[in-house]
């Protein structure tokens, strides 16, 4: 099982216990996952993405065979294409984009213009939901939830184009899956960080009327606890229980 | 992964949820019973022996959640009552009042520990530290009840729907009751759980309820660092699986076994009623509180 939805570094709004890379490969460790796919997080509120994603490749190298990098592309950045070049030459097993964080409405060409520069070379683009429950946000943390429409416009934006959208509830799953057609939501997939379990039994739900091929195991470490996506699939009722999850694209 | 016959995920140290709810028929959901069941069968799947739950007048459906009218408040707490009986293993009931009514509030609380409630919910309808309040601090005082107050983890505006209060309203509230026990309602509930910590660390009788639904790394940490494990108390709220990984989290925290055990039960059956809660061991445990006389279901 691979943790799609993993962080390093500092959190600009509060402390975080260790958001180090070797610190999460003991916490892989302990929790019996093989490996995790990870970003950089100071990244998502810088403007110039260059100096995160030279970094996250460092702290990453000692750990490349379980640690995965998934560096950010910003499109409204000069030269982002061949930024794009370069980090999958480096390796990137994904692509993290924070339209909200840059400020990108739902229907922004720079984001088609990335949503298919990542389907021609075959990466996978990973969204985030949001980093906080909107309730404990810093009155300097302004930016909005993704919205149901940023999501829909991105799969539509490239047939080619595989969109992994992380910490999302049940509302914003159902409106973007069901928004939009078979094929384009074959290629949509959801990691299970921030989906409920019991007793209102949303991951339940899901993984039936949607269907387990669409998700996705995620954790958002270090923000959040690894536990917590284990807890919800072992509190799964028993017919339920047997579906397995997608494996990462 | 094991079948639910199997040891209980939580393993089988007594485990009590002091933070719970259900759903009755005039809450205006449909599935109310399937939620119900759900929070049973999970239960029993991570090894909870006490429920403690409440419900929140008409949950919004005739009258507002957190304003509720006060026949809704009888009515709920008839259902929640019902429910007890109905699984007198593991469910215990608060009583909620809406403070607004005074004579309501004291009468509703006299008539439902007759029938058996262990501990008094507050909500939002009026905040913390305002003067109605005092009453029924003084009755949960006198009865030895503990008090679930609703908090927003750091109130830094107005919120629709809810007069909300945060750890320094409750503070103060708890300050003029020391003889009363108080549990600051999760954590991981929404808003910044970092204040809360900082407001009532140096406040003995106020005890940190740990659930919610956030599940933020670092919030565990600095609670028990705060407040130390015997005035943390475990619960769910309405997201089990959160609980859950807060349980495990605890000893990855570093928390010691005996420790775990206060968090686990022993803290609640120093706060409740003494033998109020089903499955629950009562020797070697101290009440905080003079007991309380209530009905103990059969």
């Amino acid at each position: 099982m691979i943790d799609v939805n993993c962080f390093i570094g500092a959190f600009p709004f509060r402390e975080l216990p260790h958001p180090d890379a070797d610190v999460l490969v003991r916490v892989l460790e302990r929790e019996g996952i093989a490996g995790a796919w990870v970003a950089h997080l100071p990244t998502a509120f810088h403007r110039d993405v260059t100096a995160g994603n030279l970094a996250l490749f460092a702290a990453l190298e000692p750990h490349r065979a379980r640690l995965h990098p998934v560096p950010a592309i910003r499109p409204d950045w000069p030269h982002w294409e061949s930024a794009l070049v370069a980090v999958h030459a480096l390796g990137a097993r994904a692509i993290r984009a924070y339209p909200q964080q840059w400020g990108m409405g739902a229907h922004d060409s720079r984001l088609s213009h990335l949503a298919s520069a990542c389907g021609e070379i075959g990466l996978p683009l990973v969204l985030t939901t949001r980093f906080e429950d909107v309730r404990q946000r810093s009155a300097l943390d302004v930016a909005a939830d993704l919205s149901g429409a940023h999501i829909r416009a991105i799969v539509r934006a490239d047939p080619r184009v595989n969109v992994v959208v992380t910490c999302a509830g049940r509302a914003l799953i159902e409106e973007s899956h069901w928004g939009l057609t078979p094929e384009e939501r074959a290629r949509l997939t959801w990691d299970i960080s921030w989906i409920w379990g019991p007793p209102e039994d949303d991951l339940a739900h899901l993984l039936h009327t949607i269907g387990a091929e669409h998700f996705l195991f995620g954790s958002a470490w270090p923000l959040r606890l690894m536990q917590s996506p284990f807890a919800n699939l072992e509190l799964l009722p028993p017919e339920t229980r047997q579906l397995n999850l997608a494996e990462a694209p | 992964m094991a079948d639910d016959a199997s040891e209980p995920l939580a393993g089988r140290t007594p485990l009590v949820d002091v933070h719970a709810h259900f759903y009755h028929a005039a809450s205006g959901r449909g599935d109310y019973q399937r939620v119900n069941a759900s929070r049973l069968r999970a239960g029993e799947r991570i090894g909870i022996r006490a429920h403690i739950a409440s419900i929140l007048g008409s949950w919004g459906h005739k009258s507002p959640t957190y304003f509720p009218s006060f026949s809704n408040v009888t009515s709920g707490n008839d259902a929640m009552l019902a429910l007890q009986d109905a699984h007198p293993d593991r469910i215990r009931c608060y009583v909620t009042v809406n403070p607004n009514d005074t004579s309501h509030a004291r009468e509703e609380i006299e008539r439902c520990v007759g029938r058996g409630a262990v501990g008094i919910k507050l909500a939002a309808s009026r905040r913390a530290d305002d003067a109605l309040l005092d009453p029924i601090a003084e009755q949960a005082a006198m009865r030895g009840l503990p008090v679930l107050h609703h908090i927003w983890q750091h109130r830094t505006r107005e919120w629709p729907g809810q007069e909300i209060s945060d750890g320094v309203d409750l503070g103060r509230l708890a300050v003029r009751h020391p003889h009363a026990s108080f549990i600051l309602a999760h954590i991981g509930g929404g808003g910044d759980w970092a204040h809360s910590c900082a407001a009532v660390a140096d406040i003995s009788n106020i005890f940190l309820d740990l659930s919610g639904s956030g599940v933020d790394r670092g919030m565990l940490d600095l609670a028990y660092a705060s407040v130390g494990a015997s005035r943390l108390l475990w619960g769910c709220d309405i997201t089990m699986e959160t609980g859950l990984a807060k349980l495990r989290a605890l000893e990855a925290v570093g928390l010691s076994d005996d420790e775990l055990e206060e968090v686990r039960w022993r803290n609640a059956a120093r706060i409740f009623p003494h033998n109020a809660l089903p499955g629950i061991p009562t020797s070697g445990v101290a009440a905080r509180r003079t007991d309380a006389h209530v009905r103990v279901p059969q």
